[in-house]
């Protein structure tokens, strides 16, 4: 038998035998650990509807900030110093000694804004064509643990720097727990390690930073991507492309991820390392949005900045929480507009998915969503004062609105009829 | 393992002594991580250092003049030291219907300052310098009339716009919803003033 099968195929032995060394390597490395396999099933071969548009950059786009920030933030810790007494200086040390250490700090601090941009962008994608809906509900958790993280993690990095605005935002941040009924107080006091904001709570601060949060962001952004690839992604039209499977066993209305993706991201990545290297290079603070004035001044525990704001991307939240005239009021909002998002699922009964197929009244409410939370984005980087607070207040309860109507307006409101297949124009 | 079989007389597994065993292990292995975790948790908490340095400070007050100002720290957290005039003791009273909680009743105070002045004697006022809202550093605005044609004087917070008499005790319509916070404090001698400590020994 052997002895047969060797001489019958004499011809293609030698063949497959001098084979160059890389591919028989490259075999030898597959036995062992499935490479091509898992490229195959996530990658080459993995469908993904062909009608994706505009707003099906940011995914990527994400991913792109996440590394991003990973490596600048490698070599950011190689130089920063954390430390009460030697904190900012580190970074002025960075930014005025380090060969390129400015580079790599503008290029870090305005990431965490696009980082936040994107993330945004990717979230009105899922409202905007239903993402969030089944069966896509644990894509959906996941992506919004991938955003708590984010936020904890923006919120701690920007206490690192030391700068004015870094110690009164944390200690306005921190003392959000110590609304917490009984255990608030002590609460604070562990979280800050001291009486203040202090020298440990830097250090606490940069270790979560550097270490814990980005590690669970990984992971979190990991289980994000299995769960995508485990039920498809959504598309414009809200139509699962598994239903309409071809005689080879691939949706008919899907292409392979790579190469037909990979080259249409990478366009996406092209035209954002412009948008992105404009800001860097021309207007790092970006007129005091992504870095704001009274950071450019070490913290002092007895000067307050003149007003108080967090960065842009918390803004939102910031004006809710002043938006009402009790403490704990005001934290219980500031929790529940974040939460409100993990019902998403379970509020949204529309038949469809796609705001393509959906009535005036689910276009309206996404349209008034929006305009509110722009809106107290905006307010929340003014002063508390008179009109603000009334129009804050407006806003808010209309972002509230928006999720405890949804229920009601998702399911009363006519729908249009959803086509069998993606509406799709080849170009 | 045929001997044990051959004892027991049958091959079978006994499942519910599995089961058991098996939850008797999860049970045992979290408490023990419960346990574990305590060290790592507690390693929060102010260290020696931190309350050492949080020992209580002494204040010179005999440099400080009738409706003056000093603002010394205790355990990181900024201190109003006020030596109101007879006219501010006056500003104080006549707004009870404006306040919050005029009588301090949901406001933290020593037994000592829980009165209308909140404060030991009427001439120093002393209070932890942090808006109770979110902890911002309110500022002074001693002046009647100065915030308002109303204001009688006190302090005004600028990040969320709290507005405090002259005692501390907050106005209706601010979002802080407590009086500032006044510490232990003690007056060793005369024009001598010490934060942290009272009859009752050092603060917590």
């Amino acid at each position: 038998m052997t002895v047969k099968t060797a001489t019958g195929s004499a011809a293609a032995l030698p063949k497959a035998g001098a084979g160059s060394a890389g591919k028989r390597f490259w075999a030898w490395v597959n036995k062992r650990l499935p490479v091509d396999e898992f490229l195959a099933s996530q990658v080459t071969e993995y469908y993904a509807p062909k009608n994706f548009n505009f707003w099906y950059y940011f995914g990527s786009l994400a991913l792109v900030v996440l590394v991003l920030q990973l490596v600048t933030g490698i070599f950011l810790t190689m130089f920063y110093k954390p430390g009460e007494a030697t904190a900012f200086d580190s970074v002025q040390f960075i930014m005025r000694e380090v060969d390129w250490g400015w580079l790599i700090r503008y290029l870090h601090s305005s990431g965490a804004s696009f980082f936040f941009i994107v993330v945004y962008l990717h979230m009105f994608r899922a409202f905007l064509y239903g993402s969030y809906k089944p069966p896509r509900e644990l894509l959906w958790l996941l992506g919004m643990l991938v955003y708590l993280a984010l936020m904890a993690e923006a919120f701690m990095g920007y206490v690192l720097p030391w700068g004015n605005m870094s110690y009164w935002g944390a200690q306005v941040i921190v003392n959000v727990f110590g609304t917490i009924p009984g255990i608030g107080p002590e609460l604070v006091l562990w979280i800050r390690g001291d009486y203040g904001i202090a020298d440990a709570t830097l250090n606490r601060f940069f270790s979560l930073h550097v270490a814990a949060i980005p590690l669970a962001l990984l992971l979190l952004v990991a289980l994000h991507l299995v769960a995508l690839h485990q039920v498809g992604s959504n598309n414009p039209d809200g139509i699962e492309i598994k239903e309409k499977v071809g005689a080879d066993g691939h949706p008919l209305d899907g292409i392979p991820f790579h190469p037909y993706y990979t080259v249409k991201d990478l366009v996406g990545i092209g035209v954002f390392l412009v948008l992105f290297a404009l800001v860097v290079f021309f207007v790092p603070t970006f007129g005091g949005l992504f870095l704001e004035a009274p950071n450019f001044e070490p913290a002092n525990p007895i000067s307050t900045p003149a007003d108080i704001t967090p960065v842009w991307y918390f803004t939102p939240y910031y004006a809710m929480l002043r938006a009402v005239p009790d403490q704990r009021l005001g934290a219980l909002l500031l929790l529940l507009a974040i939460v409100a998002f993990l019902f998403l699922p379970w509020l949204d009964r529309s038949p469809v998915k796609s705001m393509r197929y959906r009535g005036w009244m689910s276009r309206s409410a996404l349209a008034i969503f929006v305009v509110s939370f722009i809106g107290l984005g905006y307010l929340g980087m003014q002063p508390a004062l008179g009109i603000y607070v009334i129009i804050a207040r407006i806003l808010a309860a209309l972002y509230f609105l928006f999720f405890l109507l949804m229920p009601f307006y998702t399911s009363l409101e006519t729908v249009k009829a959803v086509p069998e297949r993606v509406v799709y124009h080849a170009h | 393992m045929a001997d044990h079989a051959g004892v027991a007389g049958s091959d079978e597994v006994d499942l519910s002594r599995r089961k058991f065993l098996t939850r008797a292990t999860i049970a045992t292995g979290a408490v023990g991580a419960v346990f574990a975790a305590v060290p790592f948790i507690e390693s929060w908490s102010p260290s020696e250092r931190a309350r050492a340095l949080g020992a209580p400070v002494m204040v010179d007050l005999s440099k400080l003049d009738p409706g003056q100002m000093t603002l010394p720290v205790w355990r990181r957290q900024p201190i109003f030291v006020v030596r109101r005039t007879p006219d501010m003791v006056k500003r104080v009273s006549g707004h009870d219907g404006e306040l919050k909680d005029p009588k301090s009743k949901d406001s933290e105070q020593p037994s000592y300052a829980d009165n209308e002045l909140r404060s030991r004697t009427p001439e120093y006022l002393v209070l932890i310098a942090i808006c109770t809202h979110l902890g911002c550093l309110p500022k002074q605005r001693f002046e009647a009339g100065e915030l308002s044609a109303s204001w009688p004087g006190g302090f005004w917070c600028p990040c969320h716009g709290s507005r405090f008499d002259l005692a501390g005790r907050v106005f209706d319509g601010s979002p802080a919803s407590v009086n500032l916070r006044v510490p232990p404090y003690s007056f060793p001698k005369e024009r001598l003033l010490l934060i942290g400590a009272d009859e009752k020994g050092v603060a917590s």
